[in-house]
C-alpha cells in the first residue's frame, strides 16, 4: 500500500481511490476510523491503519460493520471527525443503525460512512446500489468520479456533515476505489484530539437532550430539512460540472466511473462538438437546479451510471415536475437497454450506446486485422479456471469433507459462506459447496435443514465458514443451532487471516490493526462454552481430518463443531521456507494406464501438478509449488514423495 | 516532461493471478508519475492469486486522467509475462500498430476431467501467432534469465528492463532505479541487476 501520509502538499501521487479516502480522511483531520474489511473498501482502513500511530489517530477492524458504524458514530458524539468504511453488502449489516442515527443526529464532529459498491460483483456474491439507501434513510451522498475527487470530496464531507449535523455518506464503485491514478495531495492538519461526552446532568452541556429518535416524526422531519440544507450546498458543487458544446445534440448525464468512460468514448468518437456531458457528484439529494439547466441544453439524454438506474429514475421523476414546455428531454440508458441494468459499466459499451443513440457508424478494428483475429485457433487460448493457491488448506479440508461425506453415503452436503472457499461451489473445492448467498447464510440454512429429521430428512449437512466470519455472523446461529438441537456440523476454516480481503486481523488474531497486542478470543473456547462439541483438525493430516469428521457426522446430537486448522499459504510463505521438496517418481506414476483418471491434475488440481502430454505423466511445477506435501497422500501408486528442506 | 508517441499510450500488463502484474504496472506508474504524467491503472480483480488470467490496463498521458479500462483494440504496447495470456490480450486490444514484449515461459491451465483445459498449445505455434498480430514482438526469456538469477519473480523488472529498452515510454534507467530503492528497499540490488539484464536481452533482439 502506498504511504499516504507522505508530506508532499502540492505534489502528484499515484494512489488507488481507497487510498485517495483515507488521505483525504487524514487531510479532514479525522480522530477515529473503524471497519470491516470487504472488497472493494479495505484498504481505507489498511491504509489509515499503518500510520495511525503517527497521525495520534485510533482505527480498528471491528468484528463487523454494524458494530464498526457504532463505534465511529460514538467518537463522533465525544467531539471527533470519524469514519466507518464497508462494501454494499456491510451496509445491509449495518442498515438498523444507519436508519436511527438519521433520526438521533450526530455529534458536534462530523460523521463519515464510506462504502464500496461492486458492480459486476468482481469479488462479491451480489450487485446493489448503495445509492438507493441515501435516498431510501434521506442520507446526503456523493459518489467521485475520479481519483483527485475521491479524496477531495471526503475532505469536504466532514465540512458538510458538521454544517448540516446529519451523517454523510460517500459511494465508491471498484473502478474508482480499486483503480489507481493522480491524486494532488493537500496538508494534513496537526490536530489535537480531545474526547469528551457531554452528560445531560452536566452544567457545561451543550447537547439539549439525549441522542435518541424520539420524537420520531419530528425528528424525521428534521432530517428532511438538513437535507434541503445540503441541496442548496449541492447546488453550487464544484463535484458537478458540464463540460461540452453550449447546445449539444446529445447530453450525457454521468456519475462515478462513467465521467472517465463518458469522456474517453466522446474523445474515441470525435464528437467534442456534438455531445456534452454532466457529471454529477453530489448524488442525493438532486441538485434540482443545476439539472434543470443542462436538461434545457439537449433534446437527448444518455444516463451513463452504475449498478442501477438511479439517476435515471430520480431524474426522470424530476423532469415530470416540470412545467409542460420545458418537458422536451428523450431519454436513454438502463430502461431502453442501450445500457445494461446489471453488471459494470465498460469503455466499449458506453461507446456502443451513444454511437446507438446518434446513429453512428464505429468500426473498432480495420477488416484486415480482424481477420487475423479470427484466424486465431480457439484452443489456443484456454480458459483458466479459478482455483485455491498452492498449498491452500482449504483444498485439503475440502477433499476430506468429499471423502467423508462420500463414505458416510447419506447423500450429505455442504452449506456454503463468503470467503476464498466460495470457489468449493466449483471443482476448485470439488463441487462441495451446495449454496452460497452471503456472510452466515450457510449455518443459518444449515439450522433449517437440521430440523428437518422429523420431516423424513436424513442427509448430514455441514455448513462451512472462514474464522474471519465466524466472530463476524456465525456466532448467533451455532447459540441457534446448539440451543434448539439442530443437527449439523459446523467446519470453521482457521486460516487465521481474513485472507479473502486482505490478511486483516479479526478477533482471532494476535495483533489489532494498529499492529498493538490484542486479546484473541478463542473460537474453541466459544463454541465449547456454547456447548458445542468441538474437534481441532490440521487439514494437511488427511486420513486424521476425514476421520474427526466421519465420527461427527455419525453423532447426531445438536451442533458440533469441527475446526481446520492451518494458516493460510500466502501469509506462511511470506514468513517461512516451503518445509518440503515434492518430486514426481516418473517410474512409478502410470499416467493413463494407472487407472486414477489423473487424480492429481485433474481432480485434487493444485496447479503445481501439470500433466506433461509428451511424457504422458505428471510433474512438479517447482517455479510455484508450495512445498506442502498434501499431494503425497493422494497418489495411489504412491509415486509423489517429500523430502524435508533442511535449511542451511 | 518527454512528448508521448501518442497521447494516450495504452500499456496491457498481462499474465496469470500471482506472477506479479500488479507491480508491473505499479513500478511504471510510480515512474511515470513522478516524471509528471497523468497515470491511470486498472485491474482484473479476484483472479490475482488463484491461478486465473490477469491484466493491467496502464494508461499514459501529458494532458488528462483517463479511464482505468482500455476500449477493444486500443492497445499500443502489451507486455506479456505468459504467452497464451499475450495472445488472449491481442485478440481484445490488438490492432495494426501494436507492440508486444513476451516471455515465452508457459503456465499451464489447471486441467478439469472432460474440459480439455490442461492442453496447453505448441509454443513455436503460439509465438507464431504472437508476432502476427503484432507491428513488433520482442522475445524476451525473463523467467530463464531470472531463474539463473536465483528468483523467478525476477521476471518482472526484466521484462520493465526490456520495456525500457524498447524507448516507448518517457523513461530513463534513472527514473527506474529511482522508484526500485523506493519500493524494494530490501532488494535493491537484485532488481536493478535484473533491470539491466532486461535491456541487455531487447538489445540483442534489436
Amino acid at each position: 500500500m502506498a504511504n499516504i501520509d507522505i508530506n508532499a502538499a502540492g505534489q502528484s501521487q499515484l494512489f488507488i481511490g481507497n487510498e485517495a479516502i483515507a488521505r483525504g480522511a487524514l487531510e479532514a483531520g479525522i480522530g477515529f476510523a473503524s471497519a470491516y474489511p470487504g472488497t472493494p473498501s479495505s484498504e481505507i482502513i489498511g491504509s489509515l491503519a499503518e500510520v495511525a500511530k503517527k497521525q495520534n489517530i485510533y482505527v480498528e477492524w471491528s468484528v463487523n460493520e454494524a458494530v464498526a458504524l457504532e463505534a465511529a458514530a460514538a467518537a463522533s458524539y465525544a467531539g471527533l471527525r470519524s469514519l466507518a468504511a464497508m462494501k454494499m453488502n456491510g451496509l445491509n449489516v449495518a442498515s438498523d443503525f444507519l436508519a436511527t442515527i438519521v433520526l438521533s443526529g450526530i455529534g458536534k464532529k462530523g460523521l463519515v460512512l464510506m462504502v464500496g459498491d461492486d458492480p459486476a460483483a468482481h469479488s462479491s456474491s451480489n450487485e446493489e446500489d448503495s445509492r438507493a439507501v441515501s435516498k431510501w434513510l434521506d442520507i446526503p451522498m456523493v459518489e467521485p468520479g475520479d481519483f483527485q475527487e475521491a479524496k477531495d470530496m471526503m475532505k469536504w464531507l466532514y465540512e458538510l456533515s458538521e454544517e448540516i449535523g446529519s451523517i454523510c455518506m460517500l459511494r465508491s464503485v471498484t473502478r474508482v476505489a480499486h483503480a489507481r491514478g493522480n491524486v494532488r495531495l493537500g496538508e494534513i492538519p496537526a490536530t489535537e484530539h480531545k474526547a469528551r461526552f457531554e452528560n445531560i446532568l452536566d452544567p457545561r452541556n451543550t447537547m439539549p437532550t439525549s441522542i435518541m429518535t424520539i420524537p420520531t416524526p419530528l425528528r424525521h422531519a428534521f432530517q428532511h430539512m438538513k437535507l434541503d440544507k445540503a441541496r442548496a450546498r449541492f447546488e453550487e458543487s464544484s463535484f458537478n460540472r458540464y463540460v461540452g458544446p453550449e447546445k449539444p445534440d446529445l447530453l450525457i448525464i454521468t456519475c462515478g466511473s462513467g465521467w472517465l468512460y463518458a469522456q474517453d468514448a466522446v474523445n474515441t468518437l470525435k464528437l467534442e462538438s456534438r455531445v456534452g456531458i454532466l457529471k454529477l457528484g453530489t448524488i442525493w439529494p438532486l441538485p434540482e437546479n443545476l439539472v434543470k439547466k443542462c436538461l434545457a441544453r439537449a433534446d437527448k439524454v444518455l444516463f451513463l451510471e452504475e449498478t442501477d438506474p438511479f439517476l435515471e429514475a430520480t431524474i426522470m421523476e424530476y423532469s415530470s415536475s416540470l412545467s409542460l414546455e420545458s418537458r422536451r428531454n428523450i431519454f436513454y440508458g438502463k430502461h431502453t437497454r442501450h445500457i445494461n441494468a446489471f453488471g459494470e459499466l465498460t469503455p466499449d459499451a458506453v461507446i456502443k450506446a451513444i454511437a446507438a443513440v446518434l446513429d453512428i457508424k464505429y468500426e473498432v478494428r480495420d477488416a484486415a486485422y480482424v481477420k487475423k483475429i479470427e484466424a486465431v485457433p480457439q484452443d489456443y487460448i484456454m480458459e483458466r479456471m479459478l482455483t485455491f493457491c498452492p498449498g491452500c488448506p482449504h483444498r485439503a479440508s475440502y477433499w476430506s469433507i468429499k471423502n467423508a461425506l462420500m463414505m458416510d453415503g447419506r447423500g450429505g452436503f455442504v452449506t456454503g459462506d463468503i470467503g476464498c472457499y466460495s470457489m468449493a461451489l466449483g471443482p476448485a473445492g470439488f463441487f462441495m459447496n451446495r449454496t452460497h448467498q452471503c456472510m452466515g447464510a450457510g449455518s443459518g440454512l444449515a439450522n433449517g435443514f437440521g430440523q428437518l429429521w422429523r420431516f423424513g430428512f436424513d442427509q448430514p449437512v455441514i455448513a462451512v465458514c472462514g474464522d474471519s466470519t465466524f466472530y463476524h455472523s456465525i456466532m448467533p446461529a451455532l447459540v441457534n443451532g446448539v440451543h434448539n438441537r439442530a443437527n449439523f456440523v459446523l467446519v470453521i476454516f482457521d486460516n487465521g487471516a481474513t485472507a479473502m480481503t486482505g490478511f486483516q486481523p479479526h478477533p482471532g488474531t494476535e495483533l489489532t490493526a494498529m499492529g498493538e497486542p490484542a486479546q484473541q478470543i478463542s473460537m474453541e473456547a466459544i463454541c465449547q462454552a456454547i456447548g458445542a462439541r468441538v474437534e481441532i483438525c490440521d487439514p494437511f493430516d488427511l486420513k486424521a481430518t476425514t476421520a474427526t469428521l466421519l465420527d461427527l457426522l455419525e453423532q447426531e446430537q445438536g451442533a458440533r463443531v469441527a475446526i481446520m486448522r492451518r494458516p493460510c499459504e500466502l501469509v506462511r510463505s511470506k514468513k517461512e521456507k516451503p518445509p518440503y521438496k515434492v518430486k514426481i517418481d516418473p517410474e512409478k506414476c502410470l499416467g493413463d494406464d494407472c487407472g486414477c483418471n489423473r487424480l492429481c491434475s485433474r481432480v485434487f488440481r493444485c496447479p503445481a501438478l501439470v500433466w506433461d502430454p509428451v511424457a504422458g505423466k505428471t510433474r512438479i511445477d517447482e517455479v510455484i509449488c508450495s512445498g506442502c506435501g498434501v499431494c503425497v497422500d493422494i497418489c495411489p501408486e504412491g509415486a509423489i514423495s517429500k523430502e524435508e528442506v533442511v535449511l542451511a | 516532461m518527454k512528448k508521448l508517441y501518442k497521447d494516450p499510450v495504452n500499456l496491457i500488463v498481462s499474465g496469470v493471478g500471482g506472477q506479479g502484474n500488479v507491480m508491473v504496472s505499479l513500478v511504471l506508474g510510480n515512474a511515470l508519475v513522478a516524471g509528471g504524467y497523468f497515470i491511470t491503472i486498472g485491474e482484473t480483480y479476484g483472479a490475482s492469486q488463484r491461478g486465473g488470467s490477469v491484466m493491467s490496463h496502464v494508461r499514459i498521458s501529458s494532458e488528462k486522467q483517463f479511464s482505468p479500462l482500455i476500449a477493444e483494440g486500443q492497445g499500443d504496447i502489451i507486455v506479456g509475462m505468459e504467452p497464451v495470456e499475450t495472445l488472449r490480450m491481442l485478440k481484445q486490444f490488438g490492432n495494426m500498430n501494436v507492440v508486444t514484449i513476451v516471455n515465452p515461459r508457459p503456465i499451464h491451465a489447471v486441467d478439469l476431467i472432460g474440459s480439455g483445459a490442461g492442453a496447453y498449445p505448441d509454443l513455436p505455434k503460439l509465438l507464431g501467432q504472437i508476432k502476427d498480430l503484432s507491428a513488433k514482438t520482442y522475445v524476451v526469456h525473463a523467467t530463464d534469465e531470472a531463474q539463473k538469477m536465483g528468483n523467478p519473480m525476477l521476471a518482472n523488472m526484466i521484462l520493465i528492463g526490456a520495456l525500457l529498452k524498447t524507448g516507448l515510454l518517457p523513461l530513463d534507467e534513472t527514473a527506474l532505479d529511482t522508484v526500485i530503492k523506493e519500493m524494494f528497499p530490501k532488494a535493491v540490488a537484485p532488481n536493478i541487476k535484473a533491470l539491466k539484464a532486461g535491456m541487455e536481452l531487447v538489445s540483442i533482439l534489436r
